[in-house]
C-alpha cells in the first residue's frame, strides 16, 4: 500500500465514522436512539438490513469458499427471501403494533417475564460470540498480508465502531450503514471489472468443467453441507430467526416512518440477496480461474506464513512442494488450454479425452495443495491451514492499481464496522431494556438515564468483543463459524416465537421449558456428530429440528402442565 | 394472557404505495416470482456450465 491506499483507506473510514457521529450528535431521545429517525425511508432501512448481515467475512471468505470448492454455497441463501416473506406478513406488524423497542418484549407480553428473559439471554449469548468473530475475521486476515499488528487493527476497527454507535445509537448505524454499503458496491464492482477484464474469452466454460459453477444440488442427501433442500428449509428457519427473532435485524425494520417502510425495506433484501450473494461467489469462482493461467500462483495462498516456513532451516519440503506445484500447474494451463481448442471445434470424443486430462492435472494440483498444507502443519502445528481467505486479498494486493487498493481494503473495512455498529446497537438495546428496566421498573420513565445506560451497554459490549477478539482464536473457516454459531443458537429462540404467534393456547412455563429442552437436543446432535462423525448432519437441519423441537415440547409440555398459568391476566 | 396478534387482513390488503401494486400479496407475488426465478437461472447455469 502506498500513500494514495493509505489516503482512500482512512478518508473513507473516518469520513463516515465522523460524519455518522457528527449528524447525530444530538441523539437525546430514546425512541430515536434505539430505532432510529422517525422518518427513515425504505431504502435505507433495506440497506441497513443488508449491511447488518454481510460482514466482511463475506467479501473475504466467500469468494474464497467459492474458490476452492465452488458456488454451491449460495443455496444456503435459498430460503432467505420466503423467510422474509414471513417476518413482513406475522412479525413486524406485530411489533409494529405493539411499539417494542426489541424482539423479546413482545414475548414478555405474550407469554411471561422468563420467557422474555430467555430470549433475551439466548440472543445476547450468541450474538455476544458472534461480536468477537466479526471484528476478528477481518482483523487477522488484514494484519496478517499487510504486516500490520493484529491487536493495533483490533483496537483501531473497535474503537472507530464503539464512538459513533455509542454517540449516535440506531440513527448513527442507519446512517453510516447507508454510505460503507456504497463504498462496498463500488469497491467490489470495480474489482470484478478488473478481474473479468484479466479472464481468458472461456471463462465461464472452464470453471464449469472444473466443478465450480454447480449452483444447484438436488442431492436428497442429509450428510451434504449444502443442497437445494437443506438450503430452502434449514436456510428457511435459519433466515426466519436470523431476520425474525435477532435484535440486531428486527432493530433496522421495525424503526422508520411507517409499516410500509420496514417491508418495503425487507422486501428489497428480499430480491436483491440471492444475486449479490450469486456476484461474490462468483468473483470467488472467476478468481479460481484466473490463477490457472498465472505464472506463480502460489501453492499456499497465505503466503506470509508460508514463506516464514520455506525459508527456514526446515523448509526444504514445503520448497519441493512448491516447485512440483508450478510444474504441474503449468501442465494443467496447457491441458486446460487444450480442452478449450478441442471443444471449440466440437470434436466430442476428443473433447471427452481432454478433458479427462485436464481433470487429472487438477486432482494433481489440489493433492499437492493438501500435502503443502499437511507439510506446513507438520513444521508447525499452531499454523492455520484453511488458506482460502487469502485468495481474494492476495488478488488486491498484487492485482489492482493503487488507489483501488485502498478502496478495497476500505471495503473489508467497511462491512467489518457496518456489521459491528448494529450488533452493538442490539446487544446495547436489548440490555437496556429487557434486562436493566427489568430489574429497575421504576427508571422507565426517566429517558435521560435510560439513554445513558443504553450507551453505556453499548460501550460496554464493544469492549467485550474487543476483549475476545484479542485474547480467543476462532475456527478456520470463520463464515461457517458464524453460521455454526447461530444454527445452534437461533432454533430454539424461533420455536419460542413461532409458538408465540401460531400456538394461542400454549402458556408461558411450557414453552420456557420447551425451549430449554430444544436446545438441550439441539446441543447433543451437534457433538454427537463432532464425537462420532458417521452420524454428524448438515449443521443447517440443527435449524428446522431444533426450532420443531421447541414446538412439540410446548404442545406436550401445555397438556402435561394442564391449565395455562395466567401470567398476563386476559384483556 | 393477551390475544397480541392483529388481524393480518387489514395489513395485507391496505395499499402498499408501490407503483402497480394494489395490496401487499402482489408485492409478495413478485418477491417469489423473482426469487424461483433466481433459482431456474442458477440450475439452468450449473447445467450449462458441466
Amino acid at each position: 500500500m502506498n500513500w494514495i491506499d493509505w489516503l482512500v483507506l482512512v478518508g473513507t473510514m473516518v469520513g463516515i465514522a465522523a460524519y455518522g457521529t457528527w449528524r447525530t450528535r444530538h441523539t437525546r431521545n430514546l425512541h430515536t436512539y434505539l430505532k432510529g429517525n422517525a422518518n427513515t425511508g425504505w431504502l435505507t432501512i433495506g440497506l441497513s438490513v443488508m449491511a447488518t448481515q454481510a460482514s466482511t467475512i463475506t467479501y473475504l471468505s466467500l469468494p474464497g469458499q467459492a474458490f476452492e470448492s465452488g458456488i454451491d454455497f449460495i443455496q444456503n441463501y435459498f430460503g432467505l427471501p420466503l423467510a422474509q416473506i414471513v417476518v413482513c406478513v406475522e412479525f413486524l406488524p406485530i411489533y409494529r403494533k405493539l411499539g417494542v423497542y426489541t424482539a423479546y418484549e413482545y414475548l414478555g407480553q405474550r407469554f411471561d417475564a422468563k420467557t422474555r428473559l430467555l430470549g433475551a439471554a439466548l440472543f445476547l449469548l450468541q450474538r455476544g460470540l458472534q461480536a468477537g468473530i466479526t471484528i476478528y475475521a477481518p482483523a487477522i486476515i488484514l494484519s496478517t498480508v499487510l504486516g500490520w499488528r493484529l491487536d493495533l487493527t483490533i483496537l483501531f476497527t473497535g474503537l472507530v465502531v464503539v464512538v459513533y454507535t455509542v454517540t449516535g445509537g440506531s440513527a448513527a448505524v442507519n446512517l453510516t450503514q447507508k454510505w460503507q454499503m456504497g463504498v462496498i458496491f463500488v469497491g467490489m464492482v470495480t474489482a470484478f471489472i478488473i478481474l473479468v477484464c484479466k479472464l481468458p474469452p472461456d471463462a465461464t466454460h472452464i470453471a464449469g468443467a472444473l466443478g465450480k459453477l454447480q449452483g444447484v444440488d438436488f442431492t436428497p442427501d442429509l450428510k451434504r453441507r449444502y443442497t437445494f433442500w437443506s438450503g430452502i428449509l434449514g436456510g428457511f428457519f435459519l433466515s426466519l430467526s436470523y431476520f425474525g427473532t435477532d435484535q440486531s435485524q428486527v432493530q433496522r425494520y421495525i424503526g422508520g416512518a411507517a409499516l410500509r417502510e420496514g417491508r418495503l425495506g425487507l422486501m428489497f433484501n428480499a430480491m436483491f440477496k440471492i444475486p449479490m450473494q450469486f456476484f461474490i461467489v462468483l468473483l470467488g469462482a472467476l478468481l479460481f480461474v484466473f490463477y490457472q493461467f498465472q505464472p506463480n500462483t502460489p501453492v499456499f495462498f497465505n503466503q506470509t506464513e508460508w514463506q516464514r516456513h520455506a525459508r527456514g532451516p526446515q523448509g526444504a519440503e514445503l520448497r519441493t512442494l512448491e516447485t512440483r506445484f508450478a510444474a504441474v500447474q503449468a501442465e494443467k494451463q496447457e491441458r486446460i488450454r487444450a480442452w478449450v481448442a478441442v471443444r471449440a471445434r466440437g470434436d466430442a470424443t476428443a473433447e471427452s479425452a481432454a478433458r479427462a486430462a485436464m481433470m487429472e492435472s487438477h486432482r494433481t494440483a489440489n493433492d499437492l495443495r493438501q500435502q503443502a498444507r499437511s507439510a506446513l502443519l507438520a513444521l508447525d502445528p499452531t499454523v492455520k491451514t484453511k488458506d482460502s481467505d487469502y485468495v481474494f486479498i492476495t488478488f488486491i494486493l498484487t492485482q489492482l492499481p493503487h488507489g483501488l487498493v485502498g478502496l478495497l481494503i476500505a471495503v473489508m473495512f467497511a462491512s467489518a464496522l457496518s456489521s459491528k455498529a448494529g450488533e452493538l446497537n442490539a446487544l446495547g438495546t436489548t440490555s437496556t431494556i429487557d434486562l436493566w428496566r427489568h430489574f429497575r421498573p421504576l427508571a422507565v420513565h426517566d429517558e435521560a438515564r435510560n439513554v445513558r445506560n443504553a450507551k453505556w451497554f453499548t460501550a460496554l459490549w464493544g469492549g467485550f468483543a474487543i476483549g475476545f477478539a484479542l485474547f480467543i482464536g476462532f475456527a478456520e473457516n470463520l463464515i461457517e463459524a458464524l453460521n455454526i454459531v447461530a444454527s445452534i443458537f437461533y432454533p430454539s429462540l424461533l420455536g419460542v416465537f413461532c409458538v408465540a404467534f401460531f400456538c394461542k393456547r400454549v402458556g408461558g412455563s411450557a414453552v420456557f421449558w420447551a425451549a430449554i429442552a430444544a436446545q438441550l437436543i439441539v446441543l447433543i446432535i451437534f457433538f454427537a456428530g463432532k464425537i462420532f462423525p458417521h452420524y454428524e448432519i448438515g449443521y443447517l437441519w440443527l435449524n428446522p429440528i431444533g426450532c420443531a423441537g421447541c414446538i412439540v415440547f410446548s404442545l406436550i409440555f401445555q397438556l402435561a402442565f394442564g391449565r395455562r398459568p395466567p401470567a398476563i391476566p386476559r384483556p | 394472557m393477551k390475544t397480541t396478534r392483529p388481524p393480518a387482513h387489514s395489513t395485507e390488503e391496505a395499499a402498499p404505495g408501490v407503483p402497480g401494486f394494489r395490496t401487499w400479496r402482489g408485492v409478495y407475488l413478485l418477491v417469489f416470482l423473482w426469487f424461483i426465478g433466481c433459482v431456474a437461472l442458477l440450475a439452468w447455469l450449473s447445467h450449462a456450465f458441466k
